[in-house]
């Protein structure tokens, strides 16, 4: 084992000599069993017969759940969640009470980080920021994850025509401009008076599940060729049970990848939007909105820019920490314990 | 991210029309002559895509504007301070105000070799005005006889019966009406002469000019959305003859971009500081960097159909928020001192400007003033609970998000009641918005005036129906003072009545005016001589080498 | 995989009869008059308006116009800009430079995502994964606008290592800063990509049995795990090529690149039906193609995978 010096690839300790073995069969020797008093069956080895059968998922939540990556990424998600449901407990000050007369003022006292350009106080913006930031990115993501993994698990599996009407609408847009896209939505006449947070929602996830389809598709394909899936079929699991319990199962790896980080870039895509007149109004508060404000600041005050990229930063790195701790858990052979 | 900029509908939407180039030095004296530079230097400029062929009449916006005023030269130009002075014209005479007689200068030629003649001038017109070859800028010929007839829908007619050619430099011209500031408007880009060739194929002429200007347009020169060549013309000998070896417009989508091309001397001169740099620019650039008045405004129209705006009440409320706003902070903070609080609804660069019209305290921030009017106005009609005052304005351009949050901050903190920008997206939507006469609220408004005089910011604005009228504003008291000051025999007697007629709109408050518009210039290290004319465009002829 | 690939090209048919329809309604349908835009907020007298309106049939119905547009296509004429360009003039000016960019950008990430993906998963849990994270995120949460100035600022101006901006002609020297730039935010994407399949491969059993064969470290780790996670790597690389090509509308701006990116972008805030069409259409024409590389990819990458 020497020669491989990556300590993931955890092997119980017994079986790692029989590879051994298998490479020098070739030589002669002579093969010593020891009686199993003097070696002992190790705990890793035995089988609980009388627990209950776990699936899955329950074997994953028993690894993630002592998990140091999982607990620190589900508490500061956690924190985030609480900042965007009650803003009012961390900040005291308003934040949509802004005056010239602070206009790019440094930390004074109540205004630990300071005014924006148009003197409103930063870290209130941040902490109400917070809401409509997390909604968007959670939402968008979830709803690409419906649309983009179902389609794309199903042309993945089945190929053929479905595949091919599948990957050539994902096609089509690809190359349609979110921009044009969000014009003609936020003019529908359902959205054009109340531009809210699921108006933005919708327009991204309506231009980003065609990237999780093709994702998801590559992984499915690549995953429904394994000898698993084989003996699935063979042993008379039905085709479309065989992708639900055996292909999406192990195609989650790169899809996982895919969602935490585009969360932080739908939030930042919000934040575009935005800017363009095409997503929140001004009286919703949002990092993105608020990003995207301070770019004339940009080379005089970098500070007011980078308070609200910080929450940002902190929030997707959780959720890319999440993603990692989860692929982990399901992973059988990755699994620790 | 952030989509940049987008120059040319900025330039659209800050409502300007073709900006004019002014002569360099004022009458014959030659800028070259005034200092020991290279005047084999070739200037880089910032420009923006010309928006179409370079025809004088299709030409109404700053990218191909200040193209066109160096490959043309007109019947007059505008010096420095905006005083027209003859170039090709010899004179221009008239005993009524509206017959015109026009002598042009002698053996002049564009640069394709046909001579410039009084046939020249009456053709370009009258090709501009006709509707069948749908100019844009066709209506600044709406004051000549017949321009009526050559306009109409599907008119198939290509020639005024005001324009008559008397000989080789000779022509006159009949107006419709009397209108005493006609030949004011001369140096205008519409009203440049035109060789046979353009009306034999104007498309491929508007690709690659033939002008008089004192600059022609190198072979191949025109590299669409890259950059455009100008060379100087040696056949020109009018006073604006170039000190340097060319000029080179690059094409920028971002006047960020561009204003680091300056930074590094990629680039030599800068007509426009970018937002984002105007706190640091003058530290940045040392003594490389202007920063000076012109003929344009910046003001909020509050449209005459809004029923929150309407009669007495209105009227209060009008004056409360033009109270409301504190634009000396906003000049301060969001614009760094690059603009001038305004007094009136014209510019000081303008001949008869007054900053002492009785009235004009309405303009001046007084929040307890404000709150009493808005007090005031509420016992005669309350404003509705939750009614938010919507700022509209497009934001495909940078720069007005910022100062239209603060101002509806200001508004919102002094009067009390929910005030927010109402963005939208594209140009084309906003200007429906206004057309169609669907606005909400209030909406950002400008001028940068055409030509150099107090009607071209009054007339075509709040005359009752006129072109730019966004707000729909009609008062028969105010379309009488414009209709006298237009007949009056001296351009002071003008000047006063037009004066009068702001006070008017100093009571009803059409629009709430802001600032006065400067220009924030830069250059690079390579060039000297660089000054900046009445309309905020580079006088680019005078620039030289170091 | 001849029958494969023929089978594609002709699937291409209804798909650009379907985008190029799809694409001319959603323009015709963005709010605001495209003409009213055209005077800049000066007044223009009707008859010009209907004029001009008459030349780009916009005062026609719906389907006259984009059976007009159809008709035109017949010639192999996509039409006029507003400001009186052919737009297969303008699309072939823009379209090398873009091309270049997005070449450049997406191998920049495909190079230093697959190396540093690499390195971080088969060091998992270390400082260089570690490092390598904090770095994307950097790129996730700070917007383009501004790693695009701070680098140009920098590197343009106060290093003067390069122009700032791309100069006339758009030279490839001229273009490695805006590609960088371009391609950072999908490098995250290719980085974490790479390390997670990585991770899952390299406890697979097929490398378990190359280390025990005793083959050098190097080479189990290029052609076994590295080969067998290039999959998720292949299929997002695909996808990316054209959003490099049609999405760089901030990056073109910064550096001042005349590329299809902006073109776009001003098409539609203008609503330039001709010119949208014909740039979506040449858009979908490379997301066709990439996805069809990437399926051949597949088949190379992973044996077991047979083309259909």
């Amino acid at each position: 084992m020497s020669e491989n010096p990556t300590p993931e690839i955890i092997e119980p300790v017994a079986p790692a000599p029989k590879v051994r073995a298998g490479k020098i069969s070739s030589r002669h020797i002579e093969h010593y069993v020891a009686p199993l008093a003097e070696t002992p069956l190790q705990s890793v080895d035995k089988v609980d017969e009388t627990a209950e059968p776990l699936s899955m998922w329950a074997q994953a939540w028993r690894s993630l759940r002592i998990q140091p990556l999982f607990i620190i990424s589900a508490l500061l998600i956690i924190l985030v969640i609480l900042v965007a449901v009650f803003p009012g407990l961390f900040a005291k000050a308003d934040p949509t009470f802004c005056k010239l007369d602070f206009a790019r003022q440094g930390p004074s006292a109540g205004h630990p980080l300071g005014y924006t350009f148009q003197g409103c106080d930063i870290y209130a913006r941040v902490i109400y920021g917070a809401k409509a930031s997390v909604l968007v990115g959670l939402f968008t993501t979830i709803a690409v994850l419906i649309v983009g993994g179902t389609f794309g698990a199903l042309a993945g599996y089945y190929g053929g025509w479905l595949d091919a009407v599948l990957a050539r609408i994902t096609d089509i847009f690809f190359a349609l401009p979110l921009i044009l896209g969000a014009i003609i939505i936020m003019q529908l006449p359902a959205f054009r008076e109340n531009k809210s947070i699921w108006t933005v929602i919708i327009t991204l996830a309506i231009f980003g599940w065609p990237q999780m389809a093709r994702i998801t598709r590559g992984a499915v394909i690549e995953a429904k060729s394994a000898d698993y899936v084989m003996a699935s079929r063979s042993l008379g699991l039905s085709k479309f049970k065989t992708l639900v319990k055996h292909v999406v199962p192990n195609s989650l790896a790169p899809i996982i990848v895919i969602a935490t980080i585009s969360l932080g870039i739908y939030i930042v895509a919000e934040a575009t939007l935005s800017f363009l007149g095409l997503g929140l109004p001004p009286s919703i508060m949002s990092w993105g909105n608020d990003i995207a404000n301070a770019q004339i600041s940009l080379r005089n005050n970098p500070a007011i820019l980078m308070w609200p990229a910080l929450a940002l930063s902190v929030t997707v790195l959780s959720f890319i920490m999440l993603g990692d701790a989860v692929r982990d858990a399901l992973d059988p052979k990755s699994r620790k314990g | 991210m952030r989509y940049n900029r987008t120059s040319k509908a900025l330039v659209l939407s800050a409502a300007l029309a073709l900006t004019l180039t002014a002569c360099g030095g004022g009458g014959g004296e030659n800028p070259s002559a005034s200092s020991g530079g290279d005047a084999s230097k070739v200037i880089t400029a910032n420009s923006t895509e010309p928006q179409n062929g370079l025809l004088p009449a299709n030409t109404n916006e700053v990218g191909g504007g200040r193209v066109m005023d160096l490959i043309f030269t007109g019947l007059v130009s505008y010096d420095a301070t905006g005083k027209p002075v003859n170039e090709l014209a010899e004179s221009i005479e008239t005993t009524d105000a509206q017959n015109y007689t026009i002598k042009i200068k002698a053996g002049q030629k564009f640069t394709n070799g046909e001579p410039v003649n009084a046939k020249s001038f009456v053709d370009a017109w009258n090709f501009g005005a006709a509707a069948k070859n749908a100019q844009l800028n066709s209506y600044f010929f709406e004051s000549i006889k017949g321009y009526d007839k050559v306009s109409a829908e599907k008119s198939t007619l290509d020639k005024m019966e005001g324009l008559k050619v008397v000989d080789d430099t000779t022509f006159t011209v009949e107006l419709s009406r009397p209108e005493s500031d006609f030949p004011l408007r001369l140096g205008y880009t519409a009203f440049y002469p035109l060789p046979e060739a353009a009306f034999k194929d104007p498309k491929a002429f508007g690709e690659n000019p033939a002008g008089n200007g004192p600059y022609k347009l190198a072979e191949g020169g025109w590299k669409h959305n890259v950059e455009l060549n100008l060379v100087p013309n040696a056949d020109y000998s009018g006073p604006r003859t170039p000190a340097n070896g060319g000029v080179t417009f690059k094409i920028y989508n971002s006047f960020d971009a561009a204003y680091t091309d300056l930074q590094a001397d990629n680039l030599d001169v800068l007509d426009q500081i970018p937002p984002s740099a105007l706190q640091n620019y003058k530290t940045d650039l040392g003594d490389r960097w202007v920063n000076q008045a012109y003929a344009g405004n910046a003001t909020m129209t509050i449209p005459s159909y809004l029923p929150e705006f309407k009669g007495e009440a209105g009227q209060l409320r009008r004056q409360a928020i033009s109270m409301s706003i504190d634009r000396q902070q906003i000049i301060d903070n969001i614009f760094f001192g690059a603009k001038q609080v305004a007094k009136d609804f014209t510019s000081p660069v303008i001949d008869g400007y007054s900053d002492a019209l009785p009235g004009n305290e309405v303009l001046t921030f007084n929040a307890d003033k404000a709150k009493e009017l808005w007090a005031q106005a509420d016992k005669i009609d309350p404003w509705p609970a939750d009614k938010v005052f919507t700022i509209t304005s497009n934001i495909d351009g940078a720069g007005n998000k910022e100062y239209i949050t603060a101002m509806a901050n200001q508004i919102s903190n002094t009067l009390g009641i929910k005030a927010e920008l109402n963005p939208i997206p594209t140009f084309k939507e906003m200007r429906t918005l206004v057309g169609e006469k669907k606005l909400t609220g209030a909406s950002r408004a400008g001028w940068q005036a055409d030509y150099p005089s107090l009607y071209n910011f009054l007339g075509p604005l709040y005359g009752t129906g006129a072109g730019s009228n966004d707000g729909d504003y009609s008062n028969p008291a105010f379309d009488q003072k414009l209709a006298d000051g237009l007949a009056a025999t001296s351009v002071e007697e003008g000047n006063k009545i037009f004066n009068e007629s702001q006070q008017i709109l100093l009571k009803d408050l059409p629009v709430v005016p802001l600032w006065y518009q400067a220009v924030q210039g830069g250059w690079s290290n390579n060039v000297t001589d660089v000054k900046f004319g009445w309309n905020g465009v580079p006088i680019y002829n005078a620039i030289t080498g170091k | 995989m001849i029958t494969f690939t023929l089978k594609r090209i002709l699937q291409l048919i209804p798909v650009f009869f379907g985008a190029t329809l799809l694409v001319y309604f959603l323009v015709f349908a963005t709010p605001g008059d495209p003409i009213a835009a055209l005077s800049g907020g000066k007044p223009m007298s009707p008859a010009v308006a209907d004029a001009l309106r008459a030349q780009y049939n916009l005062d026609q119905p719906f389907w006259v116009q984009y059976f007009l547009y159809l008709k035109n296509l017949v010639s192999f004429d996509l039409g006029q800009t507003f400001s009186g360009q052919q737009v297969s003039d303008v699309i072939a000016r823009a379209m090398p430079v873009t091309a270049r960019l997005a070449v450049m950008a997406l191998a920049i990430e495909a190079v230093f995502g697959v190396i540093f993906g690499v390195f971080a998963g088969l060091k998992k849990g270390k400082l260089f994964d570690s490092t390598v994270l904090v770095a994307s995120l950097l790129v996730i949460a700070v917007p383009t606008f501004v790693l695009g100035f701070v680098l140009q600022f920098v590197v343009g101006v106060k290093l003067s290592w390069a122009k700032p901006t791309v100069s006339s002609g758009a030279p490839w020297g001229d273009l490695i800063l805006p590609a960088v730039v371009l391609g950072l935010v999908s490098l995250a994407y290719v980085i974490r990509l790479t390390r997670t399949s990585i991770i899952e491969n390299k406890s697979a059993d097929y490398v378990r049995t190359a280390t025990a064969k005793g083959l050098s470290r190097r080479r189990v780790v290029v052609v076994h795990i590295l080969r067998n996670s290039l999959i998720p790597v292949v299929t997002f690389l695909g996808a990316d090529l054209g959003s490099l090509m049609g999405g760089a509308i901030v990056t073109e701006g910064i550096f001042n690149v005349p590329g299809i990116g902006n073109l776009l972008y001003q098409a539609i805030l203008k609503g330039e039906s001709a010119t949208v069409v014909a740039v979506v259409s040449v858009l979908v024409l490379v997301f066709v193609i990439a996805n069809l590389v990437v399926d051949l990819l597949y088949a190379w990458l992973d044996p077991r995978i047979r083309l259909v």
